[in-house]
């Protein structure tokens, strides 16, 4: 076996010589049901479609238990799809091994073995590759480095925190240069300080090494600061896939809608009528709708709204909270009975039961029974 | 901290009575044992009478202790013990069972373990009849090897073609007795050693296998490198236990050679064990007492001194 081991750490854009290690990853119409016991169907993962291009690191980004996991497993060949396919560039793997595929997979909970130090734990894939000795020390140990740990390399997983316990875990996928790289909530076990600068680290190795990654995780803020592109997912169903600012600003649904942005965005009903739509207080915000009349949800986000003197939407503040550089205002809307966000510049004097006037500079209107989209 | 102190004294009660057992039973039995190993010509007299009787005739200087006399302390006991043949024989038949059928048990029900855990149907029933042994009584399962080796009907010699080969029967050679017996151990220590296994491994998150497969580890490497060592606390248990339990072995002599004997017609000794040897001692003429606490003082030291050593080796071997 030939191994260069620079090739390994040079960036994506060097050139030919690293596009063989990182492959497009596709996935056709990709489905896994488990059936328990007493013969209940659950669809985990429902007709999936989605390419994954190559040297990129794309959010899995769900709510727990929409089979993002179950994905994970099946591009790994740990779970066989009951329907489908998964293609590695151009190679079928659906009913390849695992242990052919030539993916590295970082646990939820790493499963570092605990008995081995971190050395023997990076070594491990070495081992069973058969790289000689000295050239899987090597290796092992330019991998710690990469991840900052080479230090640690005598340690035991228990002697070591959670962020550090991570960057081994990630060395191990690395270290046997995967065509892909699998991570399942990787930070999910961490602090949030430690997250964060994590979360850094793992978009660096990414770049550094230029693995097609795949990042799996719920939480949104996560996944929309660390991917190329984020694929929606929910209830084993994919909602959309695109960058992930582009996912925020022009959802396709209301569950995408609802699940990225924090705080959350604001959504109640309104009516259709006649091509307008209608707040529940009468007031017209907005118009040249072609779908037929009904009771819509619309939704903004709370940065689209301003406070402004000839808005069309009357509200009274219920509370008014500094945070940083921008004001948070809940407020109530005429003609309901929920409470909505709004973020103003900080520089407003606004006072609590103060009756004010928004403009809302952006809304999505959403079918009410379905949730899709209409403008 | 405090809080644990004021509850002494009630922990103190609800133990009381389970100590005062342990004194009657165990504890008092063993310094007496101890104290009866180092007294010399030690006699055990039932009443005083018998005691003041035989002083007429025997040394007056002989001293009265526990109910009996003794001509000094010393280590008279263990010379004697030394010199005796039964108790070297006993001593290698006892560390063959200790030091081949224990590692041997332990393997296979480890092996056993593994390929159980790993089947998916079949596994309730595969369980149970690796389990029966555990249920059945040791004396009774003696005798079904007693049976199944006998020399003129036995199954084995009928199966294999050898009867009049005699395994445990009058002639028999130390080795087939022992070959016999060390079948007849494995094969009692199985049932425990499997179930404990089985519950370790059950209790082995599958993500180091699933880590282990995706890294292309070979089977045998997934068994040596992450099962055992994930294994090897119980595996230390299994063994320590089994350690004392062997050296104590007794009861499946007995089971298949029959009452009173360690070996066959014409040669009852041949697979005396060191509690067997032990046991002999004290006959109710109740004479060499003194012999057979200091065998029960080896047995103990032997003992001892093994689990000190395993639990050293324990230190750089398990991983917890
Ligand atoms: N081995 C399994 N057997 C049965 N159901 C499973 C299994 N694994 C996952 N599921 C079910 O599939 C769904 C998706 O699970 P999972 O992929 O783990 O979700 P996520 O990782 O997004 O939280 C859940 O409803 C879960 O209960
Ligand atoms: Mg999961």
């Amino acid at each position: 076996m030939e191994r260069k081991k620079e090739e390994f750490f040079e960036p994506p854009d060097a050139g030919v010589r690293t596009q063989h290690h990182n492959v497009e990853v596709r996935l056709e119409n990709l489905t896994k049901e488990f059936t328990d016991k007493t013969g209940k169907v659950t669809v985990a993962v429902n007709d999936f479609n989605v390419t994954i291009p190559s040297g990129k690191l794309i959010g899995l980004l769900g709510p727990s238990g929409c089979g993002k996991s179950t994905t994970l497993y099946l591009i790994s060949g740990l779970l066989k799809p009951t329907a489908g396919r998964i293609y590695f560039g151009d190679e079928d793997v659906t009913n390849m091994p695992p242990e052919k595929r030539g993916i590295g997979l970082v646990f939820q909970n790493y499963a570092l073995y605990p008995h081995m130090t971190v050395r023997q734990n990076i070594l491990f894939p070495l081992v069973n590759m058969k790289v000689p000795k000295q050239e899987a020390l090597a290796l092992a140990q330019e991998m710690a480095e990469l991840v900052h740990i080479g230090d640690l390399m005598e340690r035991k997983p228990n002697q070591l925190s959670g962020g550090q316990q991570q960057r081994v875990a990630i060395a191990r996928a690395l270290v046997k240069r995967p065509r892909v790289l699998l991570l399942d909530e990787p930070l999910s076990n961490l602090d949030a300080r430690l997250r964060l600068q994590t979360r850094e680290e793992i978009r660096r190795i990414q770049r550094e090494t230029g693995i097609t990654t795949i990042f799996v995780t719920h939480d949104q803020e996560e996944a929309m600061s660390i991917s190329d592109e984020i694929v929606v997912m929910n209830e084993g169903i994919k909602q959309q896939m695109d960058r992930p600012q582009a996912v925020y600003e022009e959802p396709v649904n209301m569950f995408v809608a609802k699940f990225l942005g924090n705080p959350p965005i604001n959504i109640f009903e309104a009516d259709l009528i006649g091509g307008r739509l209608v707040l529940k207080d009468g007031e017209v915000v907005a118009d040249g709708f072609t779908e037929p009349d009904q009771e819509v949800f619309i939704g903004f986000r709370p940065e689209y709204l301003r406070v402004s003197k000839n808005g069309k939407i009357t509200a009274k503040t219920d509370l008014i909270e500094h945070i940083g550089r921008d004001t948070m205002i809940l407020c109530e809307i005429e003609g309901y009975d929920h409470l909505i966000r709004a973020i103003v510049p900080n520089d407003m004097e606004l006072k609590v039961g103060q009756t004010i006037k928004l403009d809302c500079v952006k809304l999505f209107v959403f079918n009410a029974e379905t949730g899709e989209r209409y403008r | 901290m405090l809080e644990y102190k004021r509850d002494g004294w009630k922990a103190a009660i609800c133990l009381a009575p389970s100590l005062l057992l342990m004194c009657i039973f165990t504890f008092w039995p063993i310094i007496n044992s101890f104290i009866m190993a180092f007294l010399n010509n030690y006699y055990f007299a039932l009443n005083r009478s018998d005691i003041y009787n035989s002083l007429m005739d025997v040394d007056k200087s002989f001293a009265y202790f526990m109910g009996g006399r003794f001509t000094g302390i010393g280590i008279q006991n263990f010379i004697t013990l030394f010199r005796d043949k039964d108790f070297l024989i006993a001593l290698k038949n006892t560390a063959f069972i200790v030091f081949v059928s224990v590692p041997v048990t332990v393997i296979i029900a480890l092996l056993i373990a593994v390929a159980l855990n790993s089947i998916k149907g079949l596994r309730g029933f595969f369980q149970t009849v690796f389990f029966l042994p555990y249920v059945t009584n040791t004396i009774a399962l003696g005798l079904v090897f007693n049976s199944l080796f006998h020399v003129d009907y036995g199954l084995i010699n009928k199966l294999f073609n050898m009867v009049g080969t005699s395994w445990i029967n009058s002639g028999a050679t130390w080795g087939r007795a022992m070959f016999v017996l060390f079948l007849y151990s494995v094969w009692d220590g199985l049932a425990f050693k499997i179930i404990v296994f089985l519950s370790g491994l059950q209790n082995i998150d599958k993500q180091y296998y699933q880590a282990a497969q995706i890294d292309a580890t070979p089977r045998w490497r997934v068994f040596t490198r992450i099962t055992v060592p994930l294994l090897s606390p119980m595996i230390l248990y299994i063994t320590i236990t089994s350690f004392m339990g062997a050296f104590k072995v007794y009861s499946s002599v007995i089971g298949i050679f029959g009452t009173g004997r360690y070996g066959p017609v014409g040669n009852y000794k041949l697979l005396i064990t060191i509690v067997g040897y032990v046991y002999d001692q004290f006959d109710v003429s109740g004479m060499p007492f003194g012999v057979g606490s200091a065998g029960s003082m080896v047995l103990f030291g032997i003992i001892l001194l093994i689990t000190l050593i395993q639990m050293q080796a324990s230190k750089r071997w398990v991983h917890y």
